[in-house]
């Protein structure tokens, strides 16, 4: 089976001897939307330097498409479009300029590289600014620009580095739309983020890195199934006493709101019988939105924890 | 370069880069024309005038071609060294390495678009000497020859000095304390055959000479120095240069981690 992108046994040690990646096995099929998760300094950002042949590596092998970046290093680059964590395009030239040099750098022509301009500088909502220094942008937009400049060479792999950061809800959302039709017509999507509600919204598979090296690799739904308690916000009318419940750990927040860790197996009928019971109304209930987040800790903390244990033993 | 990518990629960068020069024209083409026009009046018109003829030519002819060649040095060296400094700076150098671009492609590019400043500059420079004397042409071919050589090896000189350059005050060094100095000791106001024997010598160690007399050669037909040997000496050192350049490049030296 041909992947996307096919890591094995990469190993990064820096001048200085940091050790950044330590023998990370990474697989993305062909298609995937893919989340690539972890703490800061995790060696997310080196791994992606490395794919993108930013960052030369110790030892180990890529595969994009098959192709080897050792040996097939031009092969790789053309299937890859990267859009980086920090804004790297010269912010003297004008977005055209950016975005056709870029597809010239890949072997497009200027005449097609400008009509693929229009295409996605119209899909990013950027033409009108086409020929604004980048500089005058805001900082929605420069990301914008970064993954139209990404998309000139039509890459089959995209590779987002953080790419919502810093933008607004209004903004984000939309880019996620846009991901998320590309990735429908065949762009294999690998992101990185720290907003754990967008792997969540955008991703089907998630791989989690710590201390470079992978300790998590699975589908979304499978990590989400791992969580055993789950979190609801229970607005209420106004109470005078915390109400009694046993059937789940109950924390109340002010005088209409608890929150409730209800176990999966337990259910939430006995938390509303036991609320009626006490003539608690409840108007509303949501779901308190950092399961992910909780679950990446503790993935994180166990992975530690159990590297020390063995380290001990 | 028999990759039609390759070639694309070239076009581009060359573009890139002569778009930038051009973009800020008032900084990189303005200046050696009023520098120039200045040492025109000055050494040339006002003290040339006293110092009676050099090489058998008026003074003012004498130091126009090596008036012509330092501008071309200054700006061939200037351009890429700030030009691809900037791009590691600010990232964006980025753009290429992660294309498909290969390194023989990106030396050609920036080098291109600093010898396209240099011969720009060269030709407003003449221009501008052709207010103050007649210009006379001994050998086309020498000129051509020489110009293109020089301004190419300071464009690559220049890229190597960006490559190693850590922070602006790095890609200023070189330009102040080697350059500016072995350009005014290379023959430039004067003709080394006025100097003692033992710093006679001495000068043959300074390439710039090479350059301006080979270059002179062509408007005056007078040269310190063979032509061909001019010629040899640019050629080995643009391999040299061009040699160390690719491979510090493929290296990744200063711009992968």
């Amino acid at each position: 089976m041909t992947y996307a992108l096919e890591i094995s046994e990469l190993r990064k040690t820096y001048r200085g001897g940091f050790e950044a990646l330590k023998g990370l096995d990474l697989t993305v099929k062909v298609g995937d939307f893919y989340a690539l998760l972890g703490p800061n300094g995790a060696g997310k950002s080196t791994t992606i330097g490395i794919i993108s042949s930013l960052v030369n590596k110790s030892s180990g092998t890529v595969k994009v498409f098959g192709y080897d970046l050792d040996t097939q290093i031009n092969e790789v680059k053309q299937h890859i479009g990267l859009v980086p964590q920090e804004f790297n395009f010269n912010q003297f030239e004008t977005l055209m300029q950016i975005v056709v040099n870029q597809a010239g750098y890949y072997g497009v022509s200027r005449t097609l590289a400008k009509e693929r301009a229009e295409k996605y500088l119209k899909q990013l909502g950027l033409w009108d600014k086409r020929n604004e220094r980048a500089r005058n942008l805001s900082g929605g937009m420069k990301r914008r620009l970064m993954i139209a400049r990404a998309l000139l060479h039509e890459p089959k792999l995209l590779i987002l580095d953080e790419p919502t950061a810093g933008v607004d809800i209004e903004l984000r959302r939309s880019m996620w739309e846009f991901l998320t039709r590309i990735n429908k017509e065949g762009v294999t999507i690998i992101l990185t983020t720290h907003y754990l509600e967008e792997a969540e919204m955008l991703c089907r598979n998630i791989g989690i890195i710590d201390k470079g090296q992978i300790i998590e690799n699975t589908t979304m739904k499978a990590l989400l199934n791992k969580l055993n308690v789950e979190t609801f916000v229970l607005d209420l009318e106004p109470i005078t006493k915390p109400p009694v419940i046993e059937s789940a750990t109950m924390r109340m927040i002010d005088d209409h709101t608890i929150e409730v860790d209800v176990a999966k197996s337990a259910g939430l009928n006995s938390v509303f019988s036991e609320l009626s019971a006490q003539n608690i109304k409840v108007l509303s209930m949501r779901n308190k939105a950092n399961r992910l987040e909780e679950l990446f800790v503790n993935l994180v903390e166990q992975g530690r924890e159990s590297k020390e244990s063995a380290a001990h033993a | 370069m028999r990759n039609p990518i390759y070639f694309t990629a070239l076009k581009t960068i060359w573009i890139k880069e002569c778009t930038r020069f051009l973009r800020i024209w008032v900084q990189t083409l303005v200046p050696p024309a009023i520098t120039m026009t200045l040492y025109f009046i000055i050494f040339g018109s006002l003290i040339g005038s006293r110092i009676g003829e050099m090489g058998g030519v008026s003074y003012m002819e004498f130091i126009v071609p090596g008036l012509i060649m330092m501008s071309v040095i200054t700006n061939a060296y200037s351009n890429v060294a700030s030009s691809f400094f900037s791009a590691k700076f600010q990232r964006n150098l980025e753009e290429m390495l992660v294309a498909p671009v290969a390194n023989i492609t990106i030396i050609l590019g920036y080098v291109g678009g600093g010898v396209a400043r240099a011969l720009l500059v060269a030709i407003i420079v003449t221009l501008v000497s052709g207010f103050f004397v007649p210009l006379q042409i001994q050998s086309i071919a020498m000129i051509i020859a020489t110009v293109i050589l020089t301004a190419t090896l300071f464009a690559l000189g220049g890229l190597l000095n960006a490559m190693f350059a850590k922070s602006f005050d790095d890609i200023s060094i070189i330009p102040t304390f080697v350059l500016t100095p072995l350009t005014y000791l290379g023959g430039v106001f004067y003709s080394i055959t006025l100097l003692p024997s033992f710093w006679q010598a001495v000068s043959q160690f300074n390439p710039i000479i090479y350059m301006v007399n080979g270059f002179r050669y062509g408007f005056i037909g007078v040269s310190d120095i063979q032509p061909m040997v001019a010629i040899a000496v640019l050629l080995v050192f643009n391999a040299v240069f061009f040699t160390l350049a690719w491979y510090l490049l493929k290296r990744g030296t200063g711009v992968r981690t």
